[in-house]
């Protein structure tokens, strides 16, 4: 029963990181048609940024602000400079542009941070656990993680559905010509989107620093699960994204969990063991193929 | 009537160059020559397999690593069982080509079909999704392969033999990389040039006129799914002959990812764009890591680049006869 409290617990840290980055991702995608592949790219700049504005100054609160303007500038560049040519072109291209630009980025990054991985601790008014119940401490970085996800749902929530800027990218969402022919500046609308995601990928980027390896080419990692995410959840849309994410989120930890426990009950250990590592990292993907072969625009899809 | 003569011109040129290649590394002294020509020569297989279903089929599939790393383990796997003594299914193993190959390539037409059955009830956005996971899905169950070296790959003792002919010899290796690459070309010209490759290029421009002509698309994209997968598979089992070492990192998503950038490079739809593609990406990617280590610093914005101006490829404006 702990075992799976923790495992539940450890997927909602999982997904909510996951909704970070497939929020800004599922929305470039719904209103501008763009597969964004240098989505992960913002995510390690984000981290980066975190870990050296820490290093220099020591507060994480200033490691936060950095992720979020290193990121969120980050992509508003990268919008201007390549990504709003290719609104109306094949996704071929974008797929091959964006490309690109995370080969790039991950070179850059390491002529200007260096090849050595910076190490981040988890601040001092966020480290040990919390007893939740007798026999289960959780970690306190992994419980704030969860709050932040929390948070930003409610905040995104808010701001598509109450706000005058969230009624414009549900409308371009819906129907991009429509909105630019009743006079809305859609490139301004495009960048700005653009610039929340990276934005958001910062935030995931700090968040995660404390918890897991700040490397070159951890963007790419996550990137792939976050296109998992997003079309399970359906694209385009922010609900799906949070379902997709904590779905992901759960399968992912549970299988850690169970799939090599199941396995040991008819194959031998050694056996059960190598073939339960790889199950569990193909689960997310199984899991994918089966929610698009039943649902093939996933599970909620924005609406048009 | 000029670009078709320059058109003419510049194959003769791509296919002296790749048949004297052995001649200018010797003249030059340089043995890293034969290799790079080599590398182009098997990479322009796959490059010409994918080109067949992205550019005459409009299918993105972003997972075709899938079948070069099965081509390449399925020589690996057959090799360590020869070399090992230990049975496979009953079956001793071989070492001759002409019965470890078409056993690889046999294993990479089945998954194509599945996983085209499967990915082909979904189009656009969703189908290079569904490609890309099943990809990732056989990428971490050969990183699972514990007795086959999981993480870091399989070394080969030596290559498959053919007899009369010395695979051994890198120079021999290479013609036979190279008449492959011709053979496959051609055959693969005539599948687009055939009624079955126009009905396939007619779904890429209009699918529901085309349905309403009477086409049913699913079968005509399977077939096209699996002969594509065929020919990556057979790039695989070159590469594993060639490097003598197959390891997870052919079926990784990146390397999906550069085989789309060399076709789109070369010039969608056009067959030996792909080639030319796959020469100017490798030659680039070898040139620029002699010169830094950084080279990615270049080499990423040059794709960004083409992917932005380059509306047609390097080579498109010259192989190109696609319509719509």
């Amino acid at each position: 029963m702990t075992l799976f409290v923790e495992q539940v617990l450890n997927g909602l840290q999982y997904g909510s990181m996951l909704f970070l980055l497939a929020s800004g991702l599922t929305l470039i995608f719904g209103i501008m048609g763009v597969i964004n592949l240098t989505h992960g790219a913002f995510y390690m700049v984000g981290a980066y940024s975190a870990a050296f504005a820490v290093l220099s100054t020591g507060s994480f609160l200033v490691g936060i602000a950095a992720a979020l303007i290193g990121a969120g500038l980050y992509a508003v560049l990268v919008e201007i400079a390549v990504v709003q040519w290719l609104y109306r072109r094949d996704h071929l291209y974008q797929v091959l542009a964006t490309l690109g630009l995370i080969l790039f980025t991950n070179e850059a990054v390491s002529l200007i941070f260096g090849r050595r991985p910076p190490l981040m601790d988890i601040p001092p008014f966020l480290q040990g656990s919390v007893p939740l119940f007798p026999g289960l401490d959780y970690p306190l970085m992994r419980l704030a993680f969860i709050a932040v996800g929390a948070m930003v749902a409610i905040g995104l929530w808010a701001l598509v559905n109450h706000t005058r800027v969230g009624m414009l990218i549900r409308a371009g969402a819906d129907d991009r010509e429509m909105v630019d022919a009743l006079g809305v500046d859609i490139r301004r609308l495009y960048t700005l989107v653009f610039g929340l995601g990276g934005a958001l990928c910062g935030l995931a980027g700090v968040m995660a620093a404390p918890l897991l390896a700040i490397e070159i080419g951890m963007g790419e990692r996550v990137l792939i699960t976050t296109f998992v995410v997003i079309v399970v959840g359906g694209v385009g849309s922010v609900r799906g994204a949070l379902v997709g994410a904590l779905l992901v989120g759960m399968v992912d930890s549970l299988g850690r969990a169970y799939i090599p426990q199941l396995l040991q009950l008819s194959l031998p250990a050694a056996t059960a063991d190598t073939l339960g590592a790889g199950l569990v990292s193909a689960s997310i993907y199984v899991l994918m193929a089966i929610v698009l072969l039943v649902r093939p625009n996933g599970l909620l899809p924005a609406r048009g | 009537m000029l670009t078709s003569r320059l058109r003419l011109i510049v194959i003769a040129g791509g296919l002296l160059l790749l048949l004297t290649a052995p001649y200018l590394a010797q003249l030059t002294g340089s043995a890293g020559l034969l290799g790079l020509a080599n590398r182009i020569a098997i990479y322009a297989i796959a490059a010409v397999s994918l080109d067949l279903i992205l550019g005459y089929g409009a299918l993105v599939s972003f997972g075709h690593a899938m079948f070069f790393g099965l081509g390449g383990y399925a020589v690996g796997i057959i090799a360590f069982h020869t070399g090992t003594g230990e049975p496979l299914f009953g079956w001793k193993g071989s070492n001759a080509a002409l019965i470890v190959w078409p056993l690889a390539l046999v294993a990479c037409a089945l998954l194509a079909a599945a996983v085209g059955t499967l990915s082909l009830k979904t189009s656009g956005v969703q189908f290079i999704m569904i490609t890309l996971a099943f990809a990732q899905m056989v990428f971490f169950v050969l990183v699972s392969l514990q007795s086959y070296g999981g993480d870091d790959g399989l070394l080969l003792d030596r290559r498959n033999t053919l007899p009369l002919i010395d695979l051994s010899r890198p120079t021999t290796f290479y013609y036979v990389c190279v008449a492959l690459l011709v053979g496959w070309t051609a055959f693969c010209a005539r599948v687009v040039n055939s009624r079955f490759g126009l009905v396939l290029q007619a779904l890429r421009q209009s699918e529901r006129r085309s349905i309403n002509l009477g086409v049913d698309p699913f079968p005509f994209r399977l077939v096209a799914f699996i002969i594509s997968a065929v020919g990556t598979g057979l790039a695989g089992v070159l590469w594993a002959n060639y490097a003598r070492f197959v390891s997870p990192d052919m079926a990784a998503w990146s390397k999906s990812g550069e085989f789309i950038a060399i076709v789109v490079l070369g010039g969608l739809g056009t067959l030996l764009g792909p080639i030319a593609g796959t020469a100017v990406f490798i030659a680039l990617e070898q040139i620029l890591s002699i010169w830094t280590e950084h080279w990615m610093i270049v080499m990423g914005p040059v794709l960004t680049l083409v992917a932005l101006f380059g509306r047609r490829g390097l080579a498109g404006r010259l192989f190109g006869e696609r319509n719509g």
